[in-house]
């Protein structure tokens, strides 16, 4: 009864195809954190720590990369996925599919996570920081055992935040045949005009910004100690 | 042994070099309680931070037990701050760690001790400090004083020679103040390690510290024994936060004692003569009679003293001066 009922309601939808998309786009959602993470992660550290009046202050050093990183994320993502096509052949072999939209993504989203890591790194107590330094810490010890640890939950917010970013980037990167739900709402939904596919499209895409929030707030409040 | 020589810090704001601590030279003997005081701005944060290095001195040279420390580089600097405890006015407790790990974390940091050893350390200093019962809990579910209490732990972790206190008192109420001043000047006792502590209250100095330098636009002003530099304070400085701590204005009483008639005069007892029935003896012997316009007996650390301000009339008043000077007391005549 239910299969009739969907097939009335939504006829042009091919459950097949969009559980397909689905898995795409959550590999083109994985695949970009994972890489946005190991990748932003260091850089929102070295601008915190060579930023003004931290512990490495380095004028020069920190003004290029600020300018690196404000130069990234003022380019449209829509632009820089055209930008990219080149360079991400290079790495890895095509422009297509979830494998050809991870760079781009990755590209995208590391200069904004950066800088959200630099901020999440600014709220912890200078006085920790002085503290750990007392205690006669080295430089890594102060940043892997008292800065990260302590900016933890600001850090997950930040993952949080990045994630539900490249939700809508993954969306836009089905313009240069990324593939996913935003690439089906796109050929499907705006092209031979199926409102019903793009309705289910945009619902998938609802549903995972909502998990993903929800359980990023979740382990935001399970690590916080304040 | 702490020793200053020549030490200055200038700090580089906005292209101008503004002194923070003008050239000093300051001694302080292994074991004692060493205090700063001064006002907010006066160097002595700059000073104490100067000792372990948190601050890099801008000239000058800081030995400790003979060793220059200020050459010392960034392995020789990271071994000898385990030698040195801090504890700070705000704590500065990981918030994500429990109690026991904060006080685990220096060790864990020297990476010289096995996990048992270390549990076993944290165990004895918890007991140490009275929070044996809270291990497991976040520094957020603790008391302002038992903050403080995990601090000290910590501090104590590396079995330091020295422990710096930084306004360690200043978030606290009196009570717990009390408290956690109790527990330091016990451990000067009992590990013999050397305290320096900053603080701009006058009642810190006066419960727990042997030696007092009193600080003022970046530089020590007067220096001594706690109970000279308090009873008989010399600069500006110490006689203002004499005063303000004894909530005297010193012109409403130059007000009051315009009104009294006689001789005004203030004696300063120290030690045993504090409880000795001086005043009347000498009433009694020369006559006078005697009113007391101000008073206070006290404790210094572990010194009771006494300091009254009287008018004398009447009676042989010369004799009755005479009498207090032979004594055991400290005469100042006010007028």
């Amino acid at each position: 009864m239910l299969e009739q009922l969907l097939a009335n309601w939504l006829p042009n939808v091919d459950w097949e195809e969009i559980g397909y998309a689905s898995l795409d786009t959550l590999n083109m959602l994985g695949g970009a954190t994972l890489f946005t993470v190991l990748l932003g992660l260091p850089l929102g550290v070295l601008l915190f720590l060579t930023g003004p009046r931290q512990m490495f202050e380095q004028r020069a050093l920190y003004a290029v990369l600020s300018l690196v990183v404000n130069v990234l994320r003022s380019v449209p993502f829509v632009i820089l996925l055209i930008l990219m096509i080149p360079l991400t052949v290079l790495i890895t072999g095509t422009s297509l599919g979830v494998a050809g939209a991870i760079p781009p993504l990755v590209v995208g989203a590391t200069p904004f996570f950066a800088r959200l890591v630099e901020t999440a790194l600014r709220e912890v107590d200078r006085g920790i920081i002085e503290a750990t330094q007392a205690m006669g810490a080295t430089t890594l010890q102060i940043i892997f055992r008292a800065l990260l640890p302590e900016a933890l939950p600001g850090l997950i917010a930040a993952t949080t935040v990045t994630a539900i970013t490249l939700v809508s980037y993954t969306a836009m990167s089905g313009l240069i045949g990324g593939g996913g739900l935003g690439d089906l709402a796109v050929r499907y939904g705006y092209q031979r005009y199926q409102p019903d596919v793009m309705a289910v499209t945009v619902i998938l895409l609802l549903v995972l910004v909502q998990v993903l929030q929800m359980v990023g707030d979740r382990l935001v409040i399970h690590f916080s100690r304040k | 042994m702490i020793e200053f020589h020549h030490v200055q810090k200038t700090y580089r704001v906005s292209g101008r070099d503004v002194p923070a601590l003008q050239s000093t030279d300051l001694r302080i003997e292994q074991g004692q309680v060493f205090g700063l005081i001064g006002h907010s701005g006066a160097g002595k944060s700059t000073l104490l931070r100067l000792i372990n290095r948190l601050e890099e001195p801008s000239g000058g040279r800081i030995a400790i037990d003979g060793e220059d420390v200020t050459a010392l580089d960034a392995n020789g600097l990271r071994r000898f701050r385990r030698q040195v405890g801090m504890i700070f006015q705000h704590f500065n407790l990981l918030s994500a760690k429990t109690v026991a790990a904060n006080v685990a974390m220096p060790l864990e940091l020297a990476g010289e001790l096995s996990r048992a050893e270390i549990a076993q350390r944290v165990t004895e200093l918890l007991a140490r400090v009275g929070l044996s019962d809270h291990a497991n809990k976040y520094p957020a579910q603790l008391s302002g004083g038992q903050k403080q209490r995990v601090g000290i732990a910590r501090a104590l972790a590396t079995r330091p020679k020295i422990l710096l206190c930084d306004e360690a008192t200043s978030a606290l109420d009196p009570q717990t103040t009390a408290q956690v001043l109790q527990l330091l000047a016990e451990i000067n006792r009992e590990l013999g390690l050397t305290i320096v502590l900053i603080t701009h209250e006058m009642d810190v100095i006066r419960r727990v510290c042997d030696q007092v330098a009193v600080m003022d636009g970046g530089r020590i002003v007067e220096q001594g024994p706690v109970a000279q530099v308090f009873l008989h304070p010399q600069h500006d400085t110490t006689r203002r936060f004499v005063l303000e701590d004894e909530q005297i204005d010193e012109g409403e009483q130059r007000d009051d004692f315009a009104h009294v008639e006689g001789r005004i005069l203030r004696l300063t007892f120290q030690g045993e003569a504090t409880y000795a029935p001086l005043l009347g003896t000498v009433a009694r012997e020369t006559g006078v009679d005697y009113s007391i316009l101000a008073g206070r007996i006290d404790r210094i650390k572990d010194t009771p003293y006494g300091q009254l301000t009287l008018a004398l009339t009447g009676g042989d008043i010369d004799a009755a001066l005479a009498r207090f000077q032979a004594a055991d007391v400290h005469l100042e005549v006010l007028r």
